[in-house]
């Protein structure tokens, strides 16, 4: 972005929608009579901070260097100089004539070459304010990154107990677990945008629909496949092409691209010391960590949270000490459905869906489930949110292309290490 | 209609890319068929055997025998580092690492900061010289209605020649007593070690051969196309692979060979037709481009559920052979 763009290109960048509203300004502004002289013009908005700073003088010469013209900027900021016809021009900000104290974000970068096509009115961005290098402070990023990466942890974390639950009571490994994530995106999706609902009803009501996809699955799936005596392998891959329906399912009603919720999207970040959140992620990692410790003491406390630990413990004792084995693992996908539900609604809301984002997830959800150990509740939490720092935070240092890369090799060296995990029992691994 | 979407199904089963397939999936037959391996990082090797034999070449200027060498050796490196922390462990978890590692692999070739060796997301070209200039075919148009150019038809041949020849060993090695000792490791591991056999020593070699198999796979797929890019290699592939092997048969020699045909001929078939039902309008609402890949891509996922729930030994293997379990 630092390199003189052709205005062509520089308006499909991030700061498209500020063009674009340059330019319906400028549509607004100008007399008409001074559009219809001439097709070809350049124009630009000067603001620092998001106030107008006027009065800067703009000069324009073509790119063999013979002078067009200048503009100043008027009190709206606004600079607009009408071309001679299409062709490459050398646009010139006059740096003597800002305001005291305001500076180009880029100080080297006092002209931009510009190709104008015919009829084209281009836009040109010269950015003021504080120089980029004065960025965050080291301690900002840091606590800034662990945050995000608290937040990415414990929808994780939630997602991983039904994976780890699953796998303890079925032995089964799910690799469809990550599109229940995307599921449960979506459901909420079409409930909001597509019929209307309000987030906060159609985000309980695709909890329930996952909860209930989740346990259909397991009724209407899984139990006659053991019922047939499938092998877990066997059962692993038709996990696999079930991943695959549900993925491309997705695919095919929603499209490949992102979308967002129709609510709580344009939030204004706000401060606490060190980080900034947005209303709405403060809302999510709370409801996380109740949600969270809900689980635990479910878990801990009810008979049916002893039942689930009691049969991913040890099967055949527990069947044998009068649990109904079966109905046990039908409760573990209905609360691992409404988990995923949850985590999938959770990420949409911060970040975007798409039906890629279980399956993204997938793997980050394997290594906090072996992390913690491969069955343990409890371990998948811890391992989960482990997972997640471990991603967020590697961005302080290293590009975030491979903040993934982070986690998955936490994942290799566990297994090198302790192979059990954090919280898990020797004897599962061998 | 008809005729086209038999000929683009045609054209997919025989041609250069269903070949480099059948190398993965010969590859993986031996990991899960004979070892009871369960390697889901198989496009892993296969990136590692593309881009090994790509970078000396491209950035480096070597010829070609060398890229050939480093693909070889990138990937017997991979699995030496698969193995090492997983093949003692149970078999999910050697599923788990092997994906991790392939996506590992290809985070990493697109990377921007590795963007002067992989060419970033923006991949390789140019070093598919050497492999066509000992093309026997001159230019032309081969095989009548399928339309193959000679650079095609040659690295068609090419990948076949090298999938059936090390068919044609696995199948001679799985009757050797080193095949006997894998059999035996894949029906009771316990058994095998209490024989005073090295089981560990012998999965080791099985992935490191089958990986090799996945790398000569990753060769023949980026010198038929003559490029290689990062997202070429996303996990799906080797769930590909997976449903060939299962689909021909697990376990059996001309199995993957049969199964990626068979693959290929089906899903590029459903493609062309979806494709054509689109074009002709007949379902006016559906975005084009997206449903075609996604309805071929749900077809994939139910045959291989359908394929491991009702027939498991797919077409050739035998039902006796597959009573693989996580052990």
């Amino acid at each position: 972005m630092q390199d003189p763009v052709p205005a062509s290109v520089r308006v499909r960048d991030a700061r498209a929608p500020l063009a674009a509203l340059v330019l319906l300004l400028v549509a607004l502004v100008l007399p008409a009579a001074a559009l219809g002289q001439s097709a070809e013009s350049i124009t630009g908005r000067l603001t620092e901070g998001g106030a107008p700073v006027a009065g800067v003088r703009i000069t324009v010469v073509t790119a063999s260097g013979e002078p067009v013209g200048e503009a100043v900027s008027a009190d709206d900021g606004v600079w607009e100089l009408t071309l001679p016809g299409p062709g490459g021009y050398v646009i010139t900000l006059d740096t003597a004539t800002l305001p005291e104290g305001v500076t180009l974000r880029e100080p080297d970068r006092t002209s931009v070459e510009v190709d104008v096509f015919e009829n084209a009115r281009s836009a040109v961005v010269f950015a003021l304010g504080d120089p980029v290098d004065t960025g965050p402070t080291f301690g900002r990023l840091l606590a800034q990154n662990a945050v995000n990466g608290l937040k990415f942890g414990l929808i994780i974390a939630m997602t991983a107990v039904g994976l780890s639950l699953i796998f303890g009571t079925t032995g089964l490994v799910n690799f469809a677990h990550g599109d229940l994530v995307t599921v449960g995106a979506f459901l909420a999706f079409f409930l909001n945008v597509g019929l209307g609902l309000r987030l906060l009803v159609a985000a309980p009501l695709a909890v329930l629909l996952s909860a209930a996809f989740s346990g259909g699955l397991d009724r209407f799936l899984w139990r006659p496949l053991r019922a047939r005596q499938t092998g877990l392998i066997a059962m692993l891959v038709v996990s696999i092409g079930l991943g695959f329906i549900l993925r491309h399912l997705a695919l095919l009603f929603f499209g490949g691209s992102r979308s967002s919720y129709g609510e709580y999207t344009l939030q204004t970040a706000l401060e606490f010391g060190l980080v900034r959140l947005q209303p709405t992620e403060i809302v999510v990692m709370l409801l996380s960590v109740l949600i969270l410790t809900g689980v635990g003491l479910m878990l801990n406390r009810t008979r049916l949270g002893k039942a689930m630990r009691a049969v991913a413990d040890e099967r055949d004792l527990a069947e044998s000490s009068g649990i109904d084995v079966q109905r046990v693992i039908l409760a573990v996908w209905i609360f691992g459905g409404a988990l995923t539900g949850i985590g999938g609604i959770f990420l949409g809301i911060v970040e975007s869906v798409d039906y890629l984002m279980g399956f993204r997830l997938l793997l980050l959800m394997f290594a906090g489930v072996i992390l913690g150990g491969l069955g343990s509740a409890y371990g998948a939490m811890v391992g989960g949110i482990v997972v997640g720092m471990v991603s967020e935070v590697s961005t302080v240092w290293f590009s975030s292309q491979i903040k993934y890369v982070w986690a998955l090799l936490v994942l290799a060296v566990i297994l090198l290490v302790r192979p059990q995990g954090i919280l898990g029992r020797r004897e599962r691994v061998g | 209609m008809i005729e086209t979407v038999l000929f683009d199904a045609l054209r997919a089963a025989i041609g250069p890319t269903a070949a480099a397939y059948a190398l993965l999936a010969v590859g993986l037959n031996l990991h899960f068929g004979y070892t009871g391996l369960l390697n889901f990082g198989q496009v892993g090797f296969m990136l590692v055997g593309g881009y090994g034999l790509a970078i000396p070449v491209a950035v480096y200027g070597q010829p070609l025998w060398v890229g050939l060498l480093t693909g070889i050796a990138a990937s017997v490196v991979l699995a030496l580092l698969l193995g090492a922390p997983t093949l003692r462990l149970r078999a999910d978890y050697l599923a788990i690492t092997t994906i991790a590692a392939a996506e590992i692999l290809r985070f990493l070739s697109r990377n921007s900061s590795s963007e002067d060796v992989t060419g970033g997301v923006y991949g390789l070209r140019q070093f598919a010289g050497d492999f066509y200039d000992v093309s026997p075919f001159p230019p032309g148009q081969y095989l009548g209605p399928l339309a193959f150019s000679a650079n095609r038809l040659w690295a068609m041949i090419f990948g076949w020649a090298v999938a059936i020849l090390l068919s044609l060993a696995v199948h001679r090695l799985m009757r050797s007593p080193w095949g006997r000792v894998l059999l035996s490791i894949r029906e009771d591991e316990d058994a095998a070690r209490s024989l005073g056999k090295n089981v560990f020593l012998y999965k080791m070699q099985s992935l490191i051969l089958g990986g090799v198999f996945g790398g000569f796979g990753g060769m023949v797929f980026v010198l038929s196309l003559q490029t290689i890019q990062p997202d070429m290699f996303l996990p799906q592939v080797t769930f590909f692979a997976f449903t060939m092997v299962i689909l021909g048969g697990t376990a059996t020699a001309v199995g993957p060979l049969v199964g990626t045909v068979l693959f290929w001929f089906l899903i590029t078939g459903l493609q062309s037709g979806v494709r054509a039902v689109v074009e002709s309008g007949i379902l006016p609402d559906v975005a084009a481009g997206q449903a075609v890949g996604a309805s071929t891509l749900i077809v994939v996922g139910g045959l291989l559920m359908a394929l491991m729930v009702f027939r498991p030994q797919g077409i050739l293997g035998d039902r006796e052979e597959l009573r693989l379990d996580v052990r």
